[in-house]
């Protein structure tokens, strides 16, 4: 089970400076996620689970401790060298879905291998393809003003996926979504996940966090508990 | 391949950014549009003025020297120049007898006369006083006819040859040959026709006609300084020969050793020296006020990208996100900033292009726009465009991605 970890925090540290007072925002979290696995972050606000989540996805580094991400120790890289991981092992799912306005839905999906410097044919064949995974086909040449919310986290699923990352982090993703449609984007993480994707879902709501196979709760920057389930969610009480 | 699908990003990155602010853009931009059709103005005008120039200033001849009273740039004391004596047929006759080294020479007698012919009258018309040897130390030849010759000059023939605008004037599609005119009351015979000669700084050059100087009205006592024109075969012979008639006139005017020259020799090199000097300043405050307008145009821009990167955190954020480099996000920047200072070039060169028409119509003078020019006034923007863009892209590619993915 421990052979291949994806990722492997080993007492993970951050401190943020604010004025004069110091935020410990986290405590020496130690956690190992393995390929495949469908986590969710949950706790209160405070917790810590946003600041847990920004390390992660490589966005930020930790004040302490050191991050595993496939095997490489990326706790204390630069901002580029941590751009290129962002690029190539992660894909972001946020709850403001953070398309470009004025980009079409398959542009939108081509930044990452724009970034990446892949070509444009190979580029777009594969803008498509992401984009039919999450059934938009139809949709490519939309803006994100043209598109229904639901549409628009579909075009980010798809632009989060387009690179083959090794983890999808998502933020929130149902936050600004009616519950029908939130239910909708589940299903596709779920489908992703079926597919043998790795995916970390941060959420406050207890039947979003129930999709994922593991919930780990959060509470003043330290992990409270770790809940693993067993696959049939839907018989749990 | 890979560096082209970027390329192509950030010039949609730029272009997004100009289709969304286009009179933003353009007034931002407007700086850098004076600036460049400043530039612009002045090389087009310059060129244009300067093939002209050369051109006129070649006829001159560079193995010709013009004694008169005044040098043709006046730097010293022009009251002390108005009280040298006049150059008279006196010089001439001196000159003619001792002077070894010019191989022409011809003195030159002006005036502005009237002529007639018929019932027609032209009034001020440039009569040159001169003899055969004209045609070799003023390069000049006739279209029509022939030039009058030595002999007609030693026995005052009073024969005469007209210039383009006087023939068309007076005779129209008449053959002028033979007919004889009037100047200033005196009959002439017309014996040719000067060759097209156009004008040479609004002056019309073929409104002139030349006579022998031995006819020209009181030749032997004008008080009117003459010029004497003086040309050498072999141009290794122009210092010498200068040397020589400098000899010859202070001899003849009796000037003490100490006396300076009370004469000039002039020459084409002074007149093309003076005019590069006199276009060498206008184009130094020109470049100035280009200048000028360039940094306050650079500051524009500068100002206009900061704001532009304030706008657009939330998007710097999330292609930070998606894997865009620093440099990647500079580079964005940098081509939005190249793009709105090259509207201001493109638009300046057009601006800078057409200004310098209306006084080159006015001079009659062809515009000659070179690429250079051109390259100039794309260079210039490109330029600042650069060094504007690098402050605020260098600010936005050091933007903390998740604080800017926050931003509302």
């Amino acid at each position: 089970m421990a052979k291949n970890p994806i990722i492997r925090l080993e007492d993970i540290h951050k401190v943020y400076t604010l004025g004069l007072t110091q935020v410990h925002a986290l405590r020496g979290i130690t956690l190992t996620i393995e390929r495949g696995e469908y986590v969710a972050i949950m706790g209160p606000s405070g917790s810590g689970k946003s600041t847990l989540m920004n390390i992660m996805g490589c966005l930020d580094v930790p004040t302490k401790g050191r991050y595993f991400l496939n095997g490489h120790d990326v706790s204390q890289l630069n901002d580029d060298a941590l751009a290129r991981i962002r690029n190539k092992e992660i894909g972001f799912v946020f709850q403001t879905f953070n398309l470009l306005p004025r980009a079409t839905a398959l542009h939108n999906v081509e930044l990452p291998l724009i970034y990446n410097g892949l070509p444009g044919s190979r580029r777009r064949g594969k803008a498509r393809l992401a984009l039919e995974k999450v059934g938009l086909g139809d949709r490519m040449h939309h803006k994100p003003n043209e598109l229904s919310g639901g549409q628009r986290q579909r075009v980010a699923i798809a632009r989060a996926l387009v690179n083959d990352p090794s983890i999808i982090l998502a933020d929130e993703p149902t936050g600004n979504l009616d519950s029908k449609t939130g239910e909708e984007i589940m299903e596709i993480l779920d489908h992703l996940h079926a597919q043998g994707n790795t995916i970390i879902l941060v959420t406050h709501e207890d039947f979003i966090a129930r999709h994922a196979h593991k919930i780990i709760y959060l509470r003043d920057g330290k992990i409270e508990d770790i809940e693993e389930m067993s696959r049939s969610v839907e018989e749990k009480p | 391949m890979v560096f082209w699908a970027r390329v192509m990003e950030y010039l949609r990155f730029a272009w997004d950014a100009l289709l969304a602010n286009k009179i933003r853009a353009f007034l931002t931009t407007l700086g850098i549009l004076i600036g460049v059709a400043a530039i612009i103005f002045i090389f087009t005008l310059i060129q244009a003025i300067n093939r002209y120039v050369e051109g006129e200033f070649a006829n001159l001849g560079s193995t010709t020297v013009y004694v008169s009273k005044f040098p043709w740039v006046i730097t010293g004391n022009y009251f002390e120049l108005r009280n040298r004596p006049p150059i008279t047929i006196r010089e001439y006759r001196a000159l003619e007898r001792y002077a070894t080294y010019p191989r022409w020479m011809t003195p030159v007698f002006e005036s502005m006369r009237t002529i007639e012919y018929r019932s027609k009258t032209l009034e001020s018309v440039y009569v040159v006083g001169c003899n055969a040897q004209y045609t070799e130390t003023h390069n000049t030849e006739t279209e029509l006819g022939r030039w009058f010759t030595a002999s007609e000059v030693r026995s005052a023939r009073p024969v005469c040859i007209i210039g383009q605008s006087v023939k068309e004037e007076l005779f129209g599609k008449e053959n002028p040959i033979g007919k004889r005119i009037k100047i200033n009351g005196l009959p002439y015979k017309v014996i040719g026709v000067l060759e097209k000669k156009g004008s040479f700084f609004g002056f019309n050059m073929d409104n002139q006609t030349i006579i022998p100087y031995t006819t020209f009205r009181g030749y032997t006592f004008n008080r009117r300084s003459i010029t004497i024109a003086l040309k050498v075969e072999n141009p290794d012979d122009l210092e010498p020969m200068k040397d020589e008639i400098r000899g010859i006139l202070r001899q003849v005017r009796k000037l003490s050793p100490r006396e300076s020259d009370n004469f000039a020799i002039n020459q084409q090199d002074m007149l093309t020296d003076f005019y590069r000097k006199l276009t060498g300043t206008s184009f130094l405050v020109v470049i100035i006020i280009a200048t000028i307008s360039l940094v306050v145009g650079g500051i524009g821009i500068m100002n206009i990208m900061l704001v532009s990167v304030t706008e657009r955190t939330r998007e710097i954020g999330i292609r930070k996100a998606v894997g865009a480099t620093r440099r990647q996000i500079m580079f964005h920047f940098i081509t939005e900033s190249l793009a709105i200072s090259l509207v201001g070039g493109v638009l300046g060169v057009m601006v800078g292009v057409l200004a310098a028409q209306v006084p080159l119509s006015y001079m009659h003078l062809e515009s000659g726009v070179t690429v250079g020019t051109v390259l100039i006034g794309f260079f210039f923007a490109a330029a600042v465009g650069f060094i504007s863009g690098l402050y605020p892209a260098y600010k936005a590619a050091r933007l903390n991605p998740i604080d800017a993915l926050r931003y509302e």
